[in-house]
């Protein structure tokens, strides 16, 4: 009977809106209100409200001990549901409710911040740590890092801070031979590893309604067949995706829905497996292996690389100069300074500015708000510009500083 | 004295300084009783009024006719083995487009049977071939317009002048603002060269914007230097507030022009690498767009300036007087140009700027600060002067105010008449 780990990720970056060279100095309205209104509210109508009943539902049904689920929720996204759709974020409570579900813990802002500060890095997970604990009433002891962003330096820092795994991309160049349907340990640090496994999730979540894939139409009945005649010594399927894969990603018109109602119903019915959180696998798992990850990888398209954020000279400017204001910002004590210096941080606006459209253009394009990436950088350093100001002010202007944090 | 006009650009259609300067000239002639009667090709009637007529090459009424009669000219350009995307010579491009049943779409039909060709009036793909239909239209002037000298500016509107001036034997005058020379450097556009060529020696008088720009067309093109003029551009007087700047102790140092390789955007970009460590308080904007945009931006991304500099792209001329508000010096780095009207625009604004010597208007501005384009680090010097010096600024802007006071378009104008009257018109 296989151990199935179903995590999905939720997360929504606060996008700017077309901020111009004028606005320097003029204007700190950086977010572009409308579009992200208009979008978390799409979503939670498209995804997050049915799919938290749908998984709601199956949760009474087979009861906890054989359907559980775990999310990763960024604190853009929460600070989005509660701006523009705050019955999603009842909803989750109520899921939660359940005890079915898992919060896991990641960077706040959905950062990078892990490849550059560990400071920065620490103040976002404990920050998002504290969200979870009191929007949930969970103390998250798993973590997953932006975009699944892992390698040793990223054990050890977060093994310090007392989780107890981390969940990773099952990338070919990390497991070589290996299968990653088992538990593994980071040789870095004492913390365990579950890896995703990329082509069962994938089917899923970019495959489904592909209709030029051979294995299309994907149904419950060969999906469950699949999870199944994996070798019995195979026990872990870690099926890790973005949560809007789900009515978002793929339409409701596909039949994504009811294939994945469908699908755990059977797995249950018919005793293929269990749905587990970490915690739940970290109980019940021995390590296989002790596994090391010197360069980073990421779940992000073929190369499992950080090219898709840090992959060209407009992206690493823009992250070089964004993290060059760290030690300032941290030392001024201004909500909206440390506001925008969270959103700011956020992956997806290096994202945007990715300029390799050409082998994963399809999966780049979406939520896309600009025309090129060199819109993208051109709008963000014109914000980077008047956010440097602002943070500049403070540096050069003690008593400003001093009356506010008074 | 009646002058048909035949232009490309005409405010509010602007793109850059053609239409700025067609406008300033046009003023300053009818301020001197000169009528003016301006073709442009598309009218679009938000164009500022101001007691001269403006017609649209799209309002020409043609007769249907199945054959076009070509005017002698045609066949020079073929002399000069033209060759295009689309035939060999010129004349085969032309063909299909005066067959107008094989291009129904940008032609209209009247009641009366009479066709109008349609325009874009814009720079794209297709322009040489709106240039033709452009030039066909106009011709058809020769026959209802009253007027003693056709005046075309720019290569884009010298068909149209000889064509007219074949039909009526009036004198015909072209307006150098720039030459296919400025635009490309050493590799000019084969076609639009041959048509500046023909323009010019088929012209009765040649006025060109700078003294820098009469010697590049006896150099280049090799037209006799007694029917050269050089008439400097002026500049509209001011007619507007300036607008509020926010506080900041940001300094602004502003490019403004198409990022092409005539207007030397790369040494912008090289001295601000320079001066980025010296000068934290300066923030580099680039205005405008152009082929070499993307390249510049990666540049400016390798060279980590991406938080000082700004892309604003295309401005039109309300942001353009913004952006000079807020702009602590201008620089203008051309690799050659004709004249440069934005640097007097600046100037209007109260803002020092910095022109490359390679630049008509420098011929004007002997107060302005000049550096060879290639000289990144004397622009860059230039500029550090002009931020950090608290001398330079008033120096400087006293003296080009001065000079920026005689360059007043009713004094080009009389220029312009002045030329006018040795034709025997």
């Amino acid at each position: 009977m296989k151990h199935i780990c179903l995590y999905f990720q939720v997360h929504q970056p606060f996008r700017l809106r077309i901020y111009r060279f004028f606005d320097i100095g003029a204007s700190q309205d950086y977010y572009h209100e409308l579009n992200n209104r208009l979008l978390l509210q799409r979503i939670a109508r498209k995804c997050y409200l049915p799919m938290n009943d749908l998984l709601h539902r199956l949760i009474e049904k087979w009861g906890k001990e054989r359907f559980s689920v775990a999310f990763a929720v960024s604190g853009t996204a929460i600070e989005q549901m509660q701006l523009y759709a705050p019955e999603v974020l009842v909803s989750f409570q109520k899921l939660a409710e359940t005890g079915g579900v898992e919060f896991i813990g990641e960077t706040y802002a959905h950062s990078l911040a892990a490849l550059k500060s560990k400071r920065e890095f620490e103040r976002q997970v404990k920050k998002h740590v504290k969200l979870m604990q009191s929007l949930f009433e969970q103390q998250p002891s798993v973590f997953r890092n932006t975009e699944l962003v892992y390698y040793d330096q990223v054990a050890q820092w977060v093994g310090q801070m007392g989780f107890k795994a981390i969940l990773a991309e099952g990338a070919d160049a990390l497991l070589g031979w290996r299968s990653p349907n088992y538990l593994y340990e980071s040789a870095a640090a004492p913390l365990k590893l579950l890896l995703r496994n990329y082509k069962l999730s994938d089917d899923v979540a970019f495959r489904f309604s592909n209709r030029e894939w051979s294995e299309w139409p994907l149904t419950a009945e060969k999906y469950a067949r699949w999870i199944a005649d994996i070798p019995a010594e195979q026990q872990l399927i870690n099926l890790f995706m973005d949560y809007e894969t789900f009515g978002e990603h793929q339409w409701v018109e596909t039949g994504i829905f009811e294939f994945f109602e469908h699908w755990v119903n059977l797995m249950l019915s018919e005793g293929y497996g269990v749905f587990l959180t970490p915690s739940q696998i970290l109980e019940r798992h021995k390590p296989a292996a002790k596994l090391s990850v010197p360069m980073p990888l990421s779940w992000a398209d073929s190369e499992r690389d950080l090219t898709a954020w840090l992959g060209n000279e407009l992206q690493t400017d823009a992250f070089e100069t964004l993290y060059a204001l760290e030690d300032e910002v941290q030392s001024i004590q201004d909500e909206a300074v440390q506001r925008d210096w969270l959103r700011l941080q956020t992956s997806d606006h290096f994202y945007y500015m990715c300029t390799k459209f050409f082998s994963d253009g399809d999966v780049h394009k979406y939520f896309n708000p600009y025309n090129s990436p060199y819109e993208a950088y051109v709008t963000y350093m014109n914000v980077l510009a008047d956010f440097r100001e602002r943070v500049r002010k403070y540096a050069s202007d003690p008593i400003v500083e001093r009356s506010d944090s008074a | 004295m009646k002058v048909l006009m035949l232009g490309w650009e005409f405010p509010p259609r602007i793109a850059g300084g053609l239409a700025v300067a067609c406008y300033g000239l046009v003023r300053g002639l009818v301020h001197h009783g000169v009528k003016v009667t301006f073709v442009m090709p598309l009218r679009t009637g938000d164009e500022p009024p101001n007691g001269y007529r403006l017609l649209g090459a799209n309002e020409i009424d043609i007769p249907f006719t199945q054959s076009v009669s070509l005017p002698p000219f045609w066949h020079q350009v073929t002399f000069y083995g033209v060759r295009t995307v689309l035939g060999p010579y010129l004349e085969q491009l032309l063909e299909p487009e005066l067959h107008f049943e094989a291009v129904p779409e940008p032609v209209s039909v009247s009641s009366e049977g009479t066709l109008r060709l349609e325009f874009s009036g814009k720079y794209g793909t297709d322009l040489l071939n709106e240039v033709y239909r452009y030039a066909y239209a106009v011709s058809h002037l020769a026959e209802r317009e009253e007027f003693d000298i056709i005046h075309a500016h720019d290569w884009l509107t010298y068909l149209g002048g000889l064509w007219l001036k074949e039909k009526t034997g009036k004198p015909l005058v072209v307006h150098v603002h720039a030459t296919e020379y400025d635009r490309s450097g050493e590799n000019p556009n084969p076609q639009i060269r041959a048509i500046e060529q023909m323009g010019m020696e088929g012209a009765d008088l040649v006025i060109a914007v700078s003294f820098y720009t009469r010697s590049l067309i006896i150099e280049k093109y090799g037209i006799s230097p007694e029917k050269i003029w050089a008439i400097h551009n002026a500049v509209l007087p001011k007619d507007r507030q300036p607008f509020e700047r926010p506080p900041t102790t940001r300094k602004v140092v502003t490019f403004l022009g198409r990022v092409t390789y005539q207007k030397g955007p790369e040494y912008f970009v090289e001295a601000a690498a320079r001066l980025a460590s010296y000068l934290p308080e300066a923030h580099f904007v680039m205005a405008g767009t152009g082929d070499l945009l993307r390249g510049i931006i990666r540049r400016v991304a390798q060279l980590r300036l991406g938080a000082r500099f700004s892309f604003t792209g295309f401005l039109p001329p309300a942001e353009v007087e913004r952006l000079f508000d807020l702009s602590d010096v201008y620089v203008m780095p051309s690799v050659s140009e004709p004249f440069g009207i934005s640097a007097l625009e600046a100037l209007r604004a109260g803002v020092p700027v910095i022109i490359s010597r390679q630049s008509g208007v420098a011929e004007v501005l002997p107060h302005a600060l000049m550096v060879d384009f290639w000289d990144v680090d004397g622009l860059a010097d230039l500029i550090y002067g002009v931020l950090r010096y608290k001398g330079i600024r008033p120096f400087f802007i006293r003296h080009a105010q001065a000079e920026l006071s005689q360059l007043q378009w009713e004094r080009s104008s009389a220029r312009v008449i002045e030329a006018y009257k040795t034709l025997s018109v």
